[in-house]
């Protein structure tokens, strides 16, 4: 294969956990509440994944299993910050302590344990099609669900009306309040499923990436995603893009590495964080503008005096 | 300074000074088992991360078999920053005098904890500098590597074998040259290729790794990582023979591996916390750089169904004649990639070696800049 194809099969392949995990991001930061803790969610979700297929034999089990441990976290992210008023940011920070510390000590004993994981399942003719076949169509069944999402979270938000109060919320609270929802509930569930989402992107990394399970196996992605909310500038649509940009410059300097081109890893490694802060400053006031309100006061910048 | 900041000042100093009472009368109280040695174990990462901390971390256990009076203190994900010294200080006043910092970067916070601790002896894993109460040792563990790439380079169909390090280093260069060296001894056409992934433990970036190698053509596929599950795994599963390091972690893909360089600390520790029990650290060999070479602290791992008898053969030969001496790795004339001449001598000593900065000739990839 070509390397443009190399790299964006791997793109793809690499970006896929991210995107599962900024579609959860995006989900939470909808309804007002930024969670940093949304890299303890993916280490959750990879170590109850794991855990769940070496006992069961079933990665699908995994799957669910990931889902339900990646929204523990961020429940406690909501009771903290909606119920307690915690400081969203330091409380994001301690939730992703937290994942880090109870994965490590409850997953020492996985370490070095094998699974059979999720196999790659090209869909039939699809994956056919010459370049773009391999690269969207031959993956493990959780790309295809990631990709999904997408337009899948697009048609929620603005066809729906659970989306239109989960908007409405992010937005300004009192509206929905006034017309009898509770924006504490949509908060909890919009945490939730954000954090259930990471957790499958986890799966991911654990049961079809590596079939391993470490400590620290998400090495930031989770902080990743939270970067990437703000590159899609909060619109579903947009996340892909985001995800497998960085997806395809770690494929990108590893594939011009091995074909033995000179170019350094570590200045390629931060195209993903030059190309979030280069959109920031040409969209920001485009993305500030589409930034749901109720985030305004954890992530407006310092005002002009 | 106006009154109120002395006062506060006065109080700090009597805070600080009954808490130093506390700490040290603390201390008196634990030391006070006589005779029962306290000897503690600092570890970069997790202690079972199928690697380079598993491998400290066993031979910790070795030295508690050994010394089954004596306690053994374990702290794990140590940084390689102050915190470092801070967890010394901390055994130290649990009654530690024997400290064991196993990560290269543990060697800065050792020697600054070790001038402030005069009666601690401390033994870096790794490192280049001494003092008078801190020794280091390592092994010459790409005599393995070398012996590893004769398996490579008799097992590859393609020609091509495929590297997986973390950062350019010296320890990481040597890796892979003696690699190349050990595959082209038996193999003229073969070449390396060296994927840097500028981490010692993401595994979704090693897989990545080991697939844009294996892209490229490589059938053989070896690491330098701290853990090294992930790389084993995915090459097996593409089909592409291993060679391990580290740690015998044959039993992840036993089909696909050959043989692999793997460390044995357990002997080397106990005998170090012998010879420091008994008074003899000064003048010893663990006062100063000692390098444990192939068949001491080094290792081949046992084969794997990958290695045919053949390969078995000559990877054994060539590990038993550089046990004896007889086969120098990095015999010169040695060039790099540009072809210059970077070893000229037969025996280049143990200091040039662990200062590699070039990539020897048949390999295929840059140093990062």
């Amino acid at each position: 294969m070509s390397l443009v194809e190399d790299v964006l099969v791997g793109a793809v392949r690499q970006g896929s956990p991210v995107l599962f995990a900024t579609h959860g991001e995006l989900v939470a930061e909808r309804s007002g509440v930024v969670n940093l803790g949304t890299e303890g969610s993916m280490l959750c979700g990879a170590l109850a994944a794991f855990a769940t297929t070496v006992a069961t034999g079933s990665p699908l089990l995994g799957i669910a299993a990931a889902a339900a441990a990646g929204a523990l976290p961020a429940l406690l992210h909501a009771f903290m910050v909606v119920d307690r008023g915690a400081n969203q940011l330091a409380n994001g920070l301690a939730i992703f302590f937290l994942g880090l510390g109870v994965t490590a000590a409850l997953g020492s004993s996985l370490v070095g344990r094998q699974i059979n994981g999720l196999g790659v399942a090209p869909i039939p003719l699809l994956s056919e099609i010459p370049f773009a076949g391999p690269i969207l169509f031959a993956h493990d069944v959780l790309t295809y669900l990631a990709l999904l999402l997408a337009p899948a979270l697009w048609w929620f938000l603005y066809r729906t009306r659970w989306g239109l109060v989960l908007r409405a919320t992010g937005e300004r609270d009192e509206v929905p309040f006034a017309y009898g929802h509770s924006p504490r509930r949509v908060r909890y569930l919009a945490l939730a499923a954000g954090g259930a989402l990471a957790g499958i992107g986890g799966a991911q990394l654990a049961l079809a990436i590596t079939l391993t399970w470490v400590e620290d196996l998400t090495v930031g992605r989770g902080f990743i995603a939270v970067a990437l909310v703000i590159f899609a500038a909060w619109e579903p649509l947009r996340a892909p893009l985001g995800a497998f940009i960085f997806g395809g410059a770690l494929s990108l300097q590893l594939q011009l590495q091995a074909r033995g081109v000179g170019i350094s890893p570590f200045l390629l490694e931060t195209a993903p964080y030059v190309l979030t802060i280069l959109a920031l400053v040409v969209l920001s006031s485009r993305a500030v503008s589409r930034m749901p309100r109720g985030l305004s006061a954890v992530f407006a910048g310092a005002q002009r005096a | 300074m106006s009154r109120p900041k002395v006062r506060h000042l006065i109080a700090v100093a009597i805070a600080f000074a009954l808490a130093a009472t506390l700490i040290a009368c603390g201390g008196d109280e634990e030391s006070g088992a006589e005779g029962q040695t306290t000897i503690g174990f600092l570890y970069v990462g997790p202690r079972d991360d199928f690697g380079y901390n598993q491998a400290a971390f066993a031979g910790s256990q070795a030295v508690a078999e050994a010394f089954p009076d004596a306690e053994v203190l374990q702290a794990e994900n140590v940084p390689e920053t102050a915190e470092a010294e801070r967890v010394m200080e901390n055994m130290i006043d649990d009654g530690a005098t024997i400290i064991f910092p196993t990560s290269f970067g543990h060697l800065e916070p050792a020697l600054n904890v070790a001038r402030k601790y005069p009666d601690v002896t401390f033994l870096h894993q790794g490192g280049l500098d001494t003092a008078e109460n801190v020794g280091t040792y390592f092994g010459t563990i790409w005599q393995a590597q070398y012996a590893a790439g004769v398996a490579a380079g008799m097992a590859t169909e393609s020609n091509r074998l495929g590297f997986v390090g973390g950062f350019p280093i010296a320890q990481v260069l040597l890796n892979v040259n003696a690699y190349e060296l050990g595959a082209r001894s038996v193999n003229p056409d073969v070449t390396t290729s060296i994927v840097f992934t500028s981490n010692w433990c993401d595994p979704a970036k090693q897989a990545a790794a080991t697939n844009s190698l294996i892209d490229q053509g490589a059938d053989v596929i070896t690491q330098h990582q701290d853990c090294t599950n992930t790389v084993i795994e995915t090459a097996a599963r593409r089909g592409a023979k291993v060679t391990g390091y580290h740690f015998d972690a044959s039993r992840v893909a036993p089909e696909a591996w050959l043989t692999g360089a793997a460390w044995s600390w357990g002997p080397l520790y106990v005998d170090a916390v012998r010879t420091i029990e008994a008074g003899g650290f000064e003048g010893s060999k663990y006062d100063g750089r000692y390098r444990s070479g192939l068949g001491e602290a080094v290792q081949l791992t046992p084969f794997g169904g990958a290695a045919t008898p053949e390969i078995r053969e000559r990877v054994e030969a060539a590990a038993a004649e550089i046990r004896s001496g007889e086969l120098e790795p990095f015999t010169g004339p040695i060039r790099d990639q540009g072809g210059r001449v970077r070893i000229p001598g037969p025996q280049p000593s143990v200091e040039e070696l662990e200062e590699t900065d070039y990539l020897v000739e048949g390999v295929t990839g840059e140093i990062p800049g």
